[in-house]
């Protein structure tokens, strides 16, 4: 029940948020020189007073400003952000064509850089004199200064000519036709790349987190209780310990989630991956105002879900916030 | 007295400091009989802690055994192998920790934390070992056991916490149950509650019980036979009764003293409280040939400055680490 009701507040909450970028998007749009009627003007050629007139009637640009708004949010509430004159397609279906990819490298890199900060943050932590520990040490400052383009150029030179067993550019191999297991494949090789330059700003993140709260969960009492149990290394270490080392981890990848999403722009941009973050680029260049925003409404849907998700992923680690005043 | 169930020979325990390498516990020895309750007092920073980690092997890695034995059973625990310890463990001998609130992992059932010791020691299923948690719950006293079981931590009271860090400690019924300062954190009728189980359960089970506590008023209550310990050393050891009545050393005395009720036992003239004056010196002084009480007692003289002062016996089982022949009581309060 409690955990129902807090599900539908954080829920709320998303909707707020999203209005407000919402509300946002609308004014930016309002700010930006020009209209629709223009853009179709000059996409035809050019047009009269008159003709500009009966377009932005068309458009409803002649309403006062917060009905328009209310029309633009009745509009998105059925996922219609408008239409891309530069795309010749509607941006709702221009989105959702470049999205699957965006998640997929966001997914797979949050996965990874969580796996291997966490790894290496254990070991460091059971051994904080050792080789591991001062290896994170370096690697958090080498991962956190290198500038994610660099990392990414950096590795195509690598794969690219000394060791070319990746892929260094877009989603698949276009010159053969694939199907079904075998597509998948291939479109996993092509994601190695991608996903090991975004995750490894985020690996140095994870792995101090975790070496930190793994070293005070280490120290804890609970922890000296299992082994007065006689519990194996092991099983202190990864049943008792890790479980609760792992909640700053799981609350810091909500939070830099956001961060993930704007460094697949330049990842994107770097392997030509066809995302919404290559898409962004174009349409920015392009000055296609409703795919700028649109992508930008996606994108804040996308962080209000995934914080949804670390929410609930929270409260099932932790039963202190799952059981709280019952 | 039968054979002692454990028994410390000359037990050192050297911690490196920043200051060099310091004894916390330093050549102490004493033992336990089946089914003995015995107390060790000290007041805060003796060593008791560090004492009942080197019996279970689990010292801050700081820390390491330098001499002496432990044998339980007569196996030598100070030579065994860490698998062999971690069959110890909880199934041989247990302990009870003095921080109930923070020594439960908060992230899984009470019932879970202690079906995973039968678990783990008798191999019983998931159903059996639940089973049998349950029971465990209701032999510590806690009402409606079976919808407790699937309580966390944070869901239950100090006193209650501790029920279920006893009842994971006896679950295996172990041979030697240490429990430290169980009920420090506690409040004075949960304490009294917490002792009636301790000595119901070592009825039943017969287990041994090495109680801790930094409170003379405790072992009065609890402990058949009391060591107590200052610095890191045992200063005095005896059957309860004949410690209360016939305190031999200075710190023995003090520690008596600050319990009004035990007071009046010995010193009925006397009815104001003393503390001891002074406090345990840092971990730094350990290990001196000098008398580590020497700072606050009021029967120094020179050699308890130039020398360690030794165990002598002086009743039957009466044994005292301190120079002075004659520390009469009167002397203290005159
Ligand atoms: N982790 C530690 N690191 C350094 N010194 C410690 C540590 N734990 C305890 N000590 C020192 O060891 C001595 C004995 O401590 P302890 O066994 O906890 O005493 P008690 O349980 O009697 O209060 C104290 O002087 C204390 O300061
Ligand atoms: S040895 Fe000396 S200083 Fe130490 S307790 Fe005895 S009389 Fe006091
Ligand atoms: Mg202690």
């Amino acid at each position: 029940m409690q955990f129902i009701s807090l599900t539908l507040k954080r829920v709320g909450f998303g909707v707020v948020l999203l209005l407000i970028v919402l509300i946002l998007n609308f004014f930016l749009m309002h700010l930006a020189p020009g209209d629709i009627a223009d853009t179709i003007a000059i996409d035809a050629g050019g047009a009269d007073e008159e003709m500009m007139d009966a377009i932005r009637k068309d458009y409803g640009l002649d309403l006062p400003i917060w009905e328009q708004l209310l029309k633009y949010l009745a509009k998105v509430a059925v996922l219609d952000l408008g239409y891309s004159f530069y795309y010749n397609i509607s941006v709702t279906d221009l989105i959702l064509e470049r999205l699957p990819a965006t998640l997929l490298l966001v997914i797979s890199a949050q996965l990874l850089a969580i796996t291997v900060g966490v790894v290496l943050g254990v070991i460091a932590a059971r051994n904080p004199q050792g080789i591991t520990s001062h290896f994170v040490t370096v690697l958090a400052l080498v991962g956190y200064s290198a500038p994610v383009f660099w990392t990414g150029i950096m590795l195509i030179i690598l794969f690219s000519s000394i060791l070319p067993i990746f892929p260094i550019g877009g989603l698949m191999d276009v010159s053969i036709e694939r199907e079904g297991f075998a597509k998948m494949l291939d479109i996993l090789h092509h994601l190695v790349l991608p996903s090991i330059t975004l995750a490894s700003i985020f690996v140095a993140l994870y792995s101090r987190l975790a070496r930190a709260s793994m070293l005070d969960v280490l120290g804890s009492d609970y922890v000296r209780t299992a082994k007065a149990k006689g519990l194996s290394e092991f099983l202190v270490v990864y049943k008792h310990a890790l479980r609760n080392a792992l909640l700053p981890v799981v609350t810091m990848a909500g939070m830099v989630f956001s961060g993930v999403i704007s460094g697949a722009v330049l990842v994107e941009t770097v392997f030509s991956w066809p995302g919404l973050g290559t898409l962004a680029v174009q349409a920015i260049l392009a000055r296609d105002t409703p795919t700028i925003l649109g992508i930008l409404f996606f994108s804040s849907f996308v962080v209000v879900v995934a914080n949804l998700l670390t929410d609930m992923l929270y409260r099932i680690i932790d039963p202190r916030i799952r059981t709280s005043n019952d | 007295m039968p054979d002692p169930i454990l028994s410390i020979k000359n037990l050192t325990v050297v911690f490196k400091t920043r200051s060099g390498d310091v004894p916390v516990i330093d050549d102490v020895s004493f033992s336990i009989a089946p089914r003995e309750i015995l107390g060790i007092v000290g007041e805060s920073g003796c060593g008791k802690t560090m004492t009942s980690l080197a019996i279970m092997r689990l010292m801050p890695e700081q820390g390491k055994i330098t001499s002496g034995s432990i044998r339980l059973s007569g196996e030598d625990l100070v030579v065994a192998s860490e698998a062999r310890m971690c069959g110890l463990r909880g199934n041989e001998i247990s302990m009870v920790f003095q921080e109930p609130m923070t020594a439960l992992n908060p992230v899984f059932s009470v019932g879970e934390q202690i079906a995973e010791v039968l678990k783990t020691h008798q191999g019983l299923s998931n159903s059996e070992a639940r089973e049998h948690a349950i029971e465990l719950l209701e032999s510590v006293k806690i009402p409606l056991p079976s919808q407790r079981a699937n309580d966390y931590p944070h869901q239950l009271s100090g006193g209650m916490r501790q029920r279920v860090m006893i009842a994971i400690a006896l679950a295996c019924k172990p041979k030697v149950l240490i429990a430290d300062e169980p009920t420090t954190a506690l409040d004075v009728t949960v304490q009294a509650h917490i002792f009636e189980l301790l000595h119901e359960l070592r009825d039943q089970t017969g287990t041994s019980i090495i109680l801790i506590t930094h409170d003379m008023a405790s072992v009065a209550e609890m402990a058949e036979r009391v060591m107590v310990m200052y610095a890191g050393r045992k200063v005095e050891e005896g059957p309860v009764e004949e410690i209360l009545k016939n305190p031999l050393h200075p710190y023995t005395q003090g520690l008596i003293r600050c319990v009004p009720h035990l007071k009046e036992t010995i010193s009925p003239e006397r009815k104001d409280l003393h503390e001891i004056p002074g406090i345990v010196p840092p971990i730094s002084h350990f290990g001196r040939n000098e008398c580590l009480f020497a700072p606050r007692c009021c029967f120094v003289e020179d050699r308890c400055l130039n020398q360690r002062p030794l165990d002598s016996k002086r009743a039957a089982k009466h044994l005292t680490a301190c120079w002075q022949e004659n520390t009469n009581f009167e002397k203290v309060f005159a």
